[in-house]
């Protein structure tokens, strides 16, 4: 009833019959306006969301390799006792560096990424909202990246871990720049994560096609909005901590010098504060990808929509409630303890619906086995796993006898990679046709699934027992106590073997890029919006802006659903709509290409590296950085001009006439 | 070809004002991780309260009440100049907004100038102690903001004056109002935490 009564309403508006333009003229007249210039010059200007999203897809990946070949390198080292391949030194730089790069240069990063793209096609749109701080945010953390692999490359590697602890990143035990490195690089990632989550959560909020209200939001663009909210309020909180921690090292603060009354528990409850949140923001997307998927290959909408959507949220909110249980080893308060494992358990049941949701509708389906439906079957098996040593872990006499040992390594990948790579590698088959207008090769996907499934199993489930055995992680070495020696070549048996299954997927990746059977619009017959244009879709993302009258909007659109005309061809006009209904509300003009937002990335990371060696950095640095960004705000005086007339001064007329007309 | 349905949207306006406006959001999103950032920094300061017996730790004063509380009037009296430009903006009133601007602007002014006096009345070093540390942290963040918020002010004054003056520069006006309201709420968060909080408790 009450959908029939949205429907009417955007129909209302619906002018009869309007002859549609001719698709040829207005294709080439929008694709002038949004396509991105030719050369390394429009290149380095463009704003598409698509060039920038694809460009942030492929660095995290790239990122993603670097740090499996720090990984294979460990797992080198450890494949038999006493190995002298790596010293204890760059050992420590390669796991810190291993972890590093794994959670904030290929995770979040490509959590967002993958959001970048395909959110704006998936709510209907022809932009991200705030492109140039879009392009912003990925030269960012292009340059951070950058930054700390030079450093690691000269020796300078961070080398106190992914979590930095004080005192040992402090500057009393971590002299030299190697951990303000690491300091730092949370910055780049941190500004160009809070800049995309404000993009994201404004495209979510006001720029969906008309029609598509809170309730026909298909669950990815949920998930990505949950994990949104989530970084604006766990980044800011690691931002201060390793400001914190830069400040103790090189202006001589004591946040966490115990001997001036600083705290190194403190760093602990900071990092956890914004790590545990962390991993949630690295799953809530995962689990989009899943309900995206799911429902494409069982031929059926997904069961429990509004159960999934509040799931989401509310793992979003207790996600804030469970750092402790990363500190029950600091001795903190008993009743605290308790509270903390209880809060612990207390995220299974949102995780849990979730689940039960996903085989729910699996059951009611017809399952089509593709690539991307197994990898979301190889992450229900080894994500249960992670979570059932997750809940294990939850109770705090169990973590203090396993803690900082293998068992934990062990489960944390299991969660972190059941939990988000496996989903992730199944949304990369998933949407490949739609980035690149090819099908990735099905028998190739197969066999990533099987050697990545069998080897991550192989490489992280002896970890177990390796931890029970009491092996402590981060040793570069370890004596030929028994067991020790097989189970640990047999992980890096397994590391290989995943890495194998990696590589069939790049050769997959290269091959069918260019040769790959041709997808069509929508190869999979999948339901949600960003299967509507074509593949790949043009610059400007839709012909016309189309309305929602459903969940599964293709799939549930009557035939003559209406779409949106009137918007300008020649400069970058978007539909902003009402944010709880999707009602059209006003035009907005968006940004040509510029150059601005690479330019500010390049005063910014002039700043940030320059902090590095001097406080000094800070007031100089700024003085640049306030100059790019006002440049970049400088409105362009053409456009304002041809703008001024029409918006200020017709309708303050207008108002002059109606107040003499009321008087 | 069949008649395609259609809605018509080229009769829609090109700016809006408020929760409307994509910009607004984008301010918001910045006072929400702000925000984030100075309830951290309060609890920070408060977590590290609890590590010492006497706060300030030893014979160290808190900082002196004088500067502090007349720079907390001079902003909080900056609010009304702010609001009339905020409203002025969203009336397209130029001359209002020019005006009101200004005045908030040599507010801000004052206050910048003010905050150095602040600083020498800290009665406490950075080096000294974590208490010095947290203090002078709390301090360069608000200062941050004023001087950010100074600069993004004084930038749209000189547009008020060179124009043109398109709708969109009027939203802009008016969430920059919304900015310097930021900047006064978390001074009184700072100011009860930082000067008031070691008096009290």
């Amino acid at each position: 009833m009450e959908a029939r009564k949205e429907q009417s309403q955007v129909e209302k508006q619906a002018a009869v019959a309007v002859p549609v333009e001719r698709e040829e003229r207005l294709h080439e007249a929008l694709e002038k306006t949004w396509g991105d210039q030719p050369g390394l010059w429009g290149y380095l200007r463009s704003v598409n969301h698509k060039t920038v999203g694809k460009r942030f897809i492929i660095t995290a990946f790239a990122f993603f390799i670097l740090a499996g070949i720090l990984a294979a390198l460990m797992r080198i080292q450890l494949s038999r006792p006493e190995n002298k391949f790596l010293g204890p030194d760059l050992y420590n730089q390669i796991f810190t560096m291993h972890g590093t790069t794994m959670m904030f240069l290929f995770a979040v990063p490509m959590m967002e990424a993958m959001a970048v793209y395909l959110v704006p096609l998936m709510v209907g749109t022809r932009s991200i909202a705030f492109p140039r701080l879009n392009a912003f945010g990925y030269w960012i953390y292009l340059f951070g990246g950058i930054m700390v692999f030079v450093a690691f490359l000269l020796n300078s590697g961070p080398d106190a871990g992914w979590f930095s602890y004080v005192p040992l990143a402090g500057p009393a035990y971590s002299p030299g720049k190697r951990v303000d490195f690491w300091a730092q690089l949370i910055t780049f990632t941190e500004v160009s994560a809070l800049v995309v989550a404000t993009e994201i959560i404004t495209t979510i909020f006001k720029l969906r096609a008309p029609g598509m209200t809170l309730n026909r939001i298909p669950l990815y663009v949920w998930a990505v909005l949950v994990m949104a909210f989530m970084v604006f309020f766990a980044m800011p909180t690691i931002a201060l901590a390793s400001t914190a921690l830069i400040l103790d090292r090189l202006v001589s603060t004591h946040f966490f010098n115990p001997a001036e009354g600083g705290d190194p528990i403190l760093w602990q409850h900071l990092f956890w504060f914004f790590g545990h949140p962390e991993v949630y923001i690295i799953f809530i997307p995962a689990t989009g990808f899943i309900s995206a998927i799911i429902p494409t290959f069982v031929r059926r909408p997904i069961f429990g929509y509004t159960a999934l959507v509040l799931s989401l949220i509310s793992t979003g909110f207790i996600g804030f409630g469970l750092w402790v249980h990363h500190m029950f080893a600091t001795g903190l308060p008993r009743l605290g303890q308790g509270f903390f494992t209880a809060a612990t358990m207390m995220v299974v049941i949102p995780s849990a619906i979730q689940i039960f949701c996903w085989i729910a509708t699996i059951w009611a389906g017809r399952p089509i086995f593709k690539t991307p439906l197994i990898f979301v079957l190889g992450f229900f098996f080894i994500f249960v796993l992670g979570g059932m040593t997750g809940v294990m872990q939850a109770s705090s006499p169990v973590n203090l006898q396993v803690h900082d040992t293998y068992f934990v390594v062990a489960h944390f990948h299991y969660v972190l990679i059941g939990g988000s790579v496996f989903p992730l590698f199944g949304a990369l088959h998933y949407w490949f046709p739609k980035f690149t207008g090819r099908m990735l090769d099905e028998r190739l996907g197969k066999i990533t699934f099987w050697l990545m499934f069998i080897g991550f199993n192989l490489a992280f489930f002896p970890m177990h027992i390796l931890g029970f055995k009491g092996m402590p992680r981060r040793v570069y070495t370890y004596q030929n106590l028994p067991g020790w020696a097989t189970l640990n070549l047999l992980a890096s048996i397994g590391a290989f073997t995943l890495a194998f299954g990696v590589l069939v997927f790049l050769i997959n990746f290269f091959r069918s890029r260019k040769r790959g059977a041709v997808a069509g619009n929508n190869p999979w017959n999948a339901g949600t919006l960003e299967w509507a244009t074509t593949s790949p879709p043009p610059s400007y993302n839709f012909l016309h802006i189309p309305t929602v009258a459903g969940r599964d909007t293709l799939w549930t659109q009557p035939p003559d659903q209406p779409v949106v005309v009137g918007l300008k061809t020649d400069v970058r006009q978007v539909l902003v709509t009402k944010m709880l209904d999707g009602e059209p509300d006003h035009i907005e003009e968006f940004p040509k290409p510029t150059l601005w937002p690479l330019i500010a990335a390049i005063t910014t990371t002039g700043l940030f590296i320059g902090s590095i060696f001097t406080p000094w950095a800070v007031v100089w640095g700024s003085i640049p950085v306030a100059i790019s960004l006002i440049g970049w705000f400088w409105p362009k005086e053409k456009q304002s001009e041809e703008r001024a007339p029409r918006e200020v001064k017709e309708r303050l007329a207008r108002r002059q006439q109606t107040e003499g007309g009321t008087a | 070809m069949a008649a395609q349905r259609t809605i018509d949207v080229s009769q829609l306006p090109t700016y809006a004002f408020g929760h409307h406006a994509l910009t607004w959001w984008a301010t918001w999103s910045m006072l929400l991780m702000e925000g984030t950032m100075l309830l951290i920094l309060v609890a920070s300061y408060f977590f590290l309260r609890t590590g010492v017996a006497h706060w300030p730790p030893g014979t160290t004063p808190p900082p002196n009440l004088f500067w502090g509380t007349l720079n907390t009037i001079i902003i909080v009296v900056s609010f009304f100049p702010n609001h009339l430009a905020k409203k002025a903006s969203e009336n397209l009133n130029l001359q209002g907004v020019k005006l009101w601007t200004i005045v908030t602007f040599a507010f801000g002014l004052t206050f910048a100038v003010i905050r150095i006096f602040e600083f020498k009345n800290l009665n406490c070093h950075w080096m000294q102690n974590a208490y010095g540390s947290i203090v002078w942290f709390n301090m360069g963040f608000h200062t941050t903001h004023v001087l950010t918020d100074m600069v993004d002010t004084a930038v749209l004054i000189v547009l008020m004056f060179t124009g043109p003056i398109e709708g969109k520069r009027f939203v802009d006006f008016s969430e920059n109002c919304i900015y310097w309201n930021f900047v006064i709420v978390i001074w009184l968060v700072i100011y009860a935490t930082i000067y008031i909080a070691p008096r009290v408790l």
